[in-house]
């Protein structure tokens, strides 16, 4: 015989299509199920409501369903969008082929497509900027974070200029950002766009500080007593640092990556819509600008997917968290 | 024949806010190759300072310690220490955490496979080869602590440092563990400097009762041999008259010679604790 088990949060639901439930198990359905579905109905209904009574020069505020069909029409854009450009690439094949028949030595020249990024482009754009702004900010701000833990010189010499800089807005660092890359990046041919440069950036910029802060933070909070046993086996630097004060902070290191990458989610946003570079924020912007009266509802599919990819991302290192760290009453939900 | 390790005139003031603070004074102990030694004193008293010292953990800022014709200086794996809240990493298993230790004083001497066999040997022996892949936060106090006596014993010390490695385990446990101790001791004749509180213990376990005077300035009063056979037995000591003897001088010096007024928290501030609670 085939034994089913259920993971547990599963029980609940095994119960109810049995008939069996126990009170326990009611209250894990209404805490797991029951309530967050009331709280969305409860949220949409107050939205459709309050949208009606809201008039503005673009028309009426957009309520849930509006703003489900302007995401079911972003959905068919970009498919119409895709299937342009394979259009246009089987177009630019057959010619290519018809002319080196007629003429074998010519060089063909490839061109890409150039229709406008979709709303599905500009969040790709979006990703791979926020990843690489974080991953730019965790290559300085961890090894940084050690040295400022570790040498109480290295700490008192930085954290002025860290108390200083920690709460600029991108806002702030974006113009200064921009003339830099364009004073400084100049060449024929452009691995990369400058306007990336600029976000990504922009974002190290600003999400670098929690992760610094927590690093250093997580290396001056190791035990003594594990610093004695170091010293008792005569740990060289190196090997001190590796087996003793990286573990021991890795806890706090993931914490402040965490919270980085929040803040780098929203501060790209910010600055792609400012800066005019592509990506979710100028996606925004140029809807806004756009004016037309299905814009308003566009905008609020944009501020939806937002929202979920920035939980996303936040699960996305909660499950790397997870994995990679020993003590796991350091991770929080 | 000359001492092992030789503490002479050796003397401790810390730096605090209020000024100096002079917490050992003219502490003189030689101790042989093989001996069993406790530090027993009242809690405060510098204890751990003395051991520190020996372990090069603390420098002392007067006179200095010699182990084997050699000054010491710096910590080292010579000198093994077995902290009070065993002190594992805990993000290593138990193999893990003897294998760091061994890798690193025997890299050049041992092949791979030797380093496993001498990391599960040195576990054997404090008897918890059975939980070998577990971390440290798996196992019990008790286990923990074994773990770090294994660890310690791994490193082939010429002497072994235990700062009250028992103190926080219940008294079944320490039971077994001091049994363990005498177990090893008598097998591997390792040299043991442990800081008890634990009058039966230091009696139980020890060649040699070093009793600490009050400090500050603390210094050795007085120096107490335990002249009763090996191997020991617990049940068979409780009326063994020289262990009595022994306890009963052990006490006295504790209870009499240095008695400790410990001063208790006043009546009222007791009370306004409690209000203060429950407001
Ligand atoms: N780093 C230090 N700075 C100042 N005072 C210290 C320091 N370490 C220990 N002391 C003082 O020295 C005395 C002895 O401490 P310790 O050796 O820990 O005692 P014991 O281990 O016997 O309980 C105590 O009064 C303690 O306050
Ligand atoms: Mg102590």
């Amino acid at each position: 015989m085939v034994t089913l088990t259920f993971p547990t949060w599963m029980e609940p639901y095994r119960a109810l299509a049995t008939g069996k439930m126990t009170g326990d198990q009611w209250q894990a359905l209404l805490r797991q199920l029951i309530w967050p579905v009331m709280g969305i109905a409860i949220f949409l209904l107050l939205w459709q409501l309050a949208a009606q009574r809201i008039d503005t020069s673009l028309g009426q505020f957009p309520g849930p369903v509006d703003v489900w069909e302007q995401a079911g029409s972003l959905v068919d854009e970009h498919q119409a969008s895709r299937a342009k450009e394979v259009a246009f690439h089987e177009r630019q094949e057959k010619y290519i082929a018809a002319r080196l028949q007629q003429q074998p030595e010519w060089e063909p020249v490839y061109r890409d497509y150039t229709g406008a990024p979709t709303f599905f482009d500009q969040i790709g754009t979006s990703l791979i900027t926020v990843m690489s702004g974080f991953l730019l900010a965790s290559l300085i701000a961890i090894p940084l974070g050690i040295v400022i833990g570790l040498s109480s010189t290295a700490y008192a010499a930085m954290n002025p200029l860290i108390q200083l800089f920690k709460p600029v807005s991108p806002l702030a660092w974006l113009p200064l950002v921009t003339m830099v890359v364009s004073a400084v990046y100049v060449t024929d041919d452009p691995m990369v766009a400058k306007s990336f440069l600029t976000s990504m950036f922009t974002v190290s910029l600003c999400c670098l500080w929690p992760t610094l802060m927590n690093t250093s933070v997580g290396v001056t909070s190791v035990s003594q007593d594990l610093v004695n046993v170091s010293k008792v086996l005569r740990l060289n630097a190196l090997s001190h640092v590796r087996k003793i004060v990286l573990p021991s902070a890795l806890p706090m290191m993931f914490t402040g990556l965490r919270l980085s990458l929040g803040i780098a989610w929203m501060v790209l946003i910010a600055a792609e819509m400012l800066a005019q570079n592509p990506g979710l924020g100028k996606f925004v912007w140029d809807e806004f600008q756009n004016g037309s009266s299905q814009s308003l509802g566009r905008i609020m599919v944009a501020v939806i997917v937002i929202g979920l990819i920035g939980f996303l991302l936040d699960r996305l290192m909660l499950m790397l968290q997870r994995a990679l760290v020993w003590d796991k009453s350091s991770v929080q939900r | 024949m000359k001492a092992l390790l030789e503490l002479s005139n050796v003397g401790m003031k810390f730096d605090t806010p209020k000024g100096t603070f002079e917490a050992l004074k003219d502490v003189n102990l030689k101790i042989d190759a093989g001996e069993f030694v406790s530090l027993i004193g009242h809690s405060g008293c510098g204890k751990s300072t003395v051991l520190n010292i020996v372990a090069g953990l603390l420098q002392a800022t007067d006179g200095g310690v010699i182990l084997d014709k050699q000054e010491v200086t710096e910590p080292g794996p010579e000198r093994a220490v077995v902290f009070q809240n065993h002190s594992l990493l805990p993000w290593l298993t138990s193999f893990e955490n003897v294998e760091l230790a061994v890798k690193q004083v025997f890299k050049k001497t041992k092949s791979k496979a030797e380093i496993r066999d001498w990391v599960e040997h040195n576990l054997e022996l404090v008897h918890m080869a059975h939980a070998m892949h577990k971390k440290p936060d798996e196992i019990s106090g008790g286990m923990k602590q074994r773990v770090g006596i294994a660890r310690a014993l791994a490193m082939q010390p010429q002497v072994l440092l235990m700062d009250e490695p028992f103190g926080a385990l219940d008294a079944l446990t320490r039971a077994h563990l001091q049994d363990s101790l005498m177990e090893i001791h008598a097998q591997l004749g390792t040299t043991v400097i442990m800081i008890t509180h634990d009058v039966d213990e230091a009696v139980l376990l020890s060649d040699r009762i070093v009793m600490m005077t009050n400090g500050p300035s603390a210094t050795i009063g007085e120096i107490l041999d335990v002249n009763v056979p090996r191997p020991r037995d617990r049940l068979a000591l409780a009326d063994d008259p020289t262990f009595v003897r022994c306890r009963q001088q052990v006490l006295q010096f504790l209870y009499e010679k240095q008695r400790k007024v410990e001063p208790l928290p006043k009546r009222e501030s007791v009370k306004a604790e409690a209000d203060r609670k429950r407001a």
